[in-house]
């Protein structure tokens, strides 16, 4: 076991009060909503129809192209409509709207070879990946089997699993490594095989000392393989951040990991892939943190995509009436959402509510620097704003906007409580509209 | 749908410090220099202080009102933090009405002309210094005795610095250090002002580069001028501690509004003034140069901000 700490970042309170939940099966309700675009990249095609009974696992959306990813009914039923649906971005999208048969017990015969775990080739694994509707579960939802496919040229060496789970409230990953340790582990070795690296390290932060003890007593016997502590800082799990705090290697400005010869993936993205191979499951749960002093009953829960989110929160016995503000992810990078009516999705890592709603009054900027020296990127947030608010569209490139994760770091600590974070989603978004027209 | 919710970007979370803390914390960080300057020059520093302060406070409300912005931001208290440092810089025969002229200009050309808080350039206490130094010269330069030294000639007193210069009088470092000479209401005791500049350095409101670099600064240069001709520079501990070199440079130097944020650019802007200081000293007409050097490093800032942008992570270097 090795010992790393992430320069700069800051420290909110983790308020992890579900770490000692296990994860419980959500109840089906009666109903799924299930989005065709859950994931980062081109929406997936319908498959499906209305009136079409389908089983559970049915691929009902196909991915449209190389950065896209299928999409499976959790449940088996009779599709209602294809409608559209809030996502958690305040966009209205598709959705299959299905009627859940709670008598049935048919399940979709998996549309990859299954075959023993230990005889999957490369190339296996990434059809697994592909065809399961596989993506990033840290957040970022990006296909995973895209980034198994790194180009040929490249040789991977390093493969770091991201246990490191550093927004506050959220617990997911937590609990996942400390019940499934072996899947993630055997997750994990379908990705090192897959990409063929030598190396793999699993980081795990200190807040989470009986996951770090769970992980290395099996992984020091195993050669090639390490865990690393990490003192608790955020964003440390950013995966620009965790390469360098692991590896030491810096992901240049516009790059990929594979830039440096790493493959990094999240703990959750492993252990889906891993029931994947072994069972022919497709990637249509997964593991979500409900917590917040909204909801008397928090907890971790395993919930089918397309419950919504109004339902999970009954079931945790949500102040209905109190709660100001819902988040879907963590509250550092997660989205508020407008009503209760939007479905859990592929990246929804927690579902927070709290009854009041921290609100900003800005003040002007103290030109303080404290945004400057927590920026993990170094991207001097402080005059990137002013940039941007001053209409300097080629400064505000030249200053690097583009390469901002928005981990909120800097919103964070501004004392003058400017929405750094929204200045610099403006300018991105300016730029990009630029870009276009051009 | 009938809930409403709050939606907004993210972060959902806050630090806890906000800019009324700061000031308010610099304000607490001062006491133990307003105790210094009424225990060395008694109570009438005090209503100097105090008369600063609500002078300060008004014209920024008269200024907010007319600008119709919201006055209620008075309550962010750095208007009065303004007050009150740039009355620790008068002297302290100063009359009232010079120091409510002073305080104005401060709040009033330092700070509003500019667009109110966070926008000024130039340090406002010192902005109001300056004014005065120019409209009201003999006023500016005329020296009482602190109490504890009041058997001195009160008609010829000069500051340590006014009597090295003109009459090539040294003060002991120890009368420096504790504050027992003569000099601006807040200046005197170099004890005092670190005790509030370490308590500001201990919550991190300050970056503890500008002290470091700027003492750093002034201490070598003028290290080299005592090693050439001790007999005419006086050494570098006389350097540091005599005038309002501590004053200056922690609580205006490190004001952050005007002082630079990129690593680099704060230790160019905080060795800037310790040079600076030194070269007035040294060989400019006035004993004291902490005020130009720190206006003119504000001056500076922009521009080094401008050239020192942080290498960003997987930059090329």
């Amino acid at each position: 076991m090795i010992e790393r700490a992430l320069k700069g970042g800051v420290h909110p309170d983790e308020c992890k009060l579900t770490a000692p939940s296990p994860i419980e099966n959500f109840p089906c309700p009666e109903r799924l909503y299930v989005p065709l675009q859950q994931h980062l990249g081109r929406k997936a095609r319908p498959m499906v129809k209305k009136g079409d009974v389908i089983a559970k696992g049915q691929k009902i959306g196909e991915a449209d192209g190389f950065i896209s990813a299928n999409i499976h009914s959790p449940v088996a039923g009779k599709v209602k409509s294809i409608d559209k649906v809030m996502l958690p971005n305040g966009v209205f999208d598709d959705a299959v709207v299905i009627d859940v048969d709670q008598e049935s017990n048919s399940v979709a015969e998996p549309t990859w070879p299954l075959k023993p775990v230990d005889d999957l080739t490369p190339d296996d694994i990434r059809t697994i990946a592909r065809e399961a509707g596989i993506v990033g579960l840290g957040g970022a939802t990006f296909p995973t089997a895209v980034k198994l496919s790194p180009p040929e040229n490249v040789k991977i060496d390093t493969l770091i699993i991201n246990g490191a789970e550093c927004e506050p409230y959220l617990t997911a990953d937590h609990r996942l490594m400390l019940e499934h340790t072996d899947e993630v582990i055997r997750g994990a070795e379908l990705v090192r095989r897959a990409v063929g690296a030598e190396k793999v390290f699993v980081g795990i932060e200190k807040n989470k000392p009986d996951a770090i003890k769970k992980f290395d007593g099996i992984l020091k016997r195993k050669d090639g393989w390490e865990v690393v502590a990490l003192k608790s800082v955020y964003p440390q799990g950013a995966e620009k951040n965790l390469i360098k705090v692991i590896t030491g290697r810096e992901v240049p400005v516009g790059g990929l990991p594979f830039n440096v010869n790493v493959a990094i993936q999240n703990v959750g993205t492993v252990y889906s892939l891993y029931r994947a191979a072994s069972e022919g499951i497709p990637l249509i749960e997964r593991v979500v943190t409900v917590s917040g002093d909204g909801v008397k009953k928090p907890g971790n829960f395993r919930i089918p995509f397309g419950v919504m989110a109004r339902e999970v929160l009954e079931h945790c016995e949500a102040r209905f009436g109190e709660i100001e503000k819902v988040i879907f992810g963590g509250p550092m990078m997660g989205m508020s959402i407008k009503g209760y009516d939007v479905p859990v999705i592929k990246s929804t890592s927690g579902i927070l509510c709290f009854v009041k709603a921290v609100r900003r009054e800005p003040y002007g900027c103290l030109n303080c620097g404290r945004c400057v020296e927590v920026c993990t990127l170094h991207i001097a947030p402080t005059r990137v704003v002013k940039l941007v608010r001053a209409a300097k569209w080629d400064e505000v490139k030249k200053a690097g906007i583009m390469n901002c994760m928005e981990c909120g770091c800097c919103a964070y600590v501004c004392p003058s409580k400017i929405p750094l974070v929204q200045w610099i989603r403006y300018g991105k978004f300016m730029l990009r509209k630029m870009e276009a027209q051009r | 749908m009938t809930e409403k919710l709050y939606v907004s970007s993210s972060p959902h979370v806050l630090s806890p410090e906000d800019v009324p803390k700061i000031m308010r914390h610099v304000i607490y960080a001062l006491i133990p220099t307003v105790g210094g300057a009424v225990y060395f020059f008694g109570l009438r520093a005090l209503a100097v202080i105090v008369l600063c302060g609500a002078v300060a406070v008004i014209t920024e409300a008269v200024i907010l009102a007319v600008r119709k912005k919201k006055v209620s931001t008075i309550m962010d208290t750095s208007a009065l933090l303004t007050g009150i440092l740039f009355a620790l810089t008068l002297p302290p025969s100063v009359s009232f009405g010079t120091a409510a002229i002073g305080a104005f200009i401060a709040v009033a050309v330092g700070k509003q002309v500019f667009g109110g808080f966070g926008q000024n350039i130039f340090n406002p206490a010192l902005v109001g210094r300056a004014f005065l130094q120019a409209a009201f010269p003999v006023e500016m330069t005329t020296w009482v005795p602190p109490r504890v030294l009041q058997k001195v000639d009160a008609v010829s007193f000069a500051t340590p610095l006014g009597g090295f210069k003109f009459s090539h009088l040294m003060t002991s470092h120890t009368s420096l250090f504790l504050g027992s000479v003569g000099g601006s209401l807040g200046e005197t005791s170099a004890l005092l002002i670190i005790i509030g500049g370490i308590y500001l350095l201990w919550r991190r409101y300050i970056d503890w580069r500008i002290p470091v670099s700027a003492c750093a600064s002034l201490v070598l240069l003028s290290a080299i001028f005592y090693l050439i001709n001790p007999q005419k520079y006086p050494d570098p501990v006389f350097m540091l501690f005599a005038g309002g070199f501590m004053l200056g440079v922690w609580f205006m130097a490190t004001d952050p509004v005007t002082s630079p944020v990129h690593p680099k650019a704060v230790w160019i802007y905080g060795a800037g003034i310790g040079f600076l200081v030194v070269i007035i000293r040294l060989f400019g007409g006035m004993p004291e140069g902490i005020m130009y050097s720190i206006l003119f490093m504000n001056a500076l800032s922009p521009m080094l901000e401008r050239f020192t942008r942080p290498r960003m992570l997987g930059e090329e270097r």
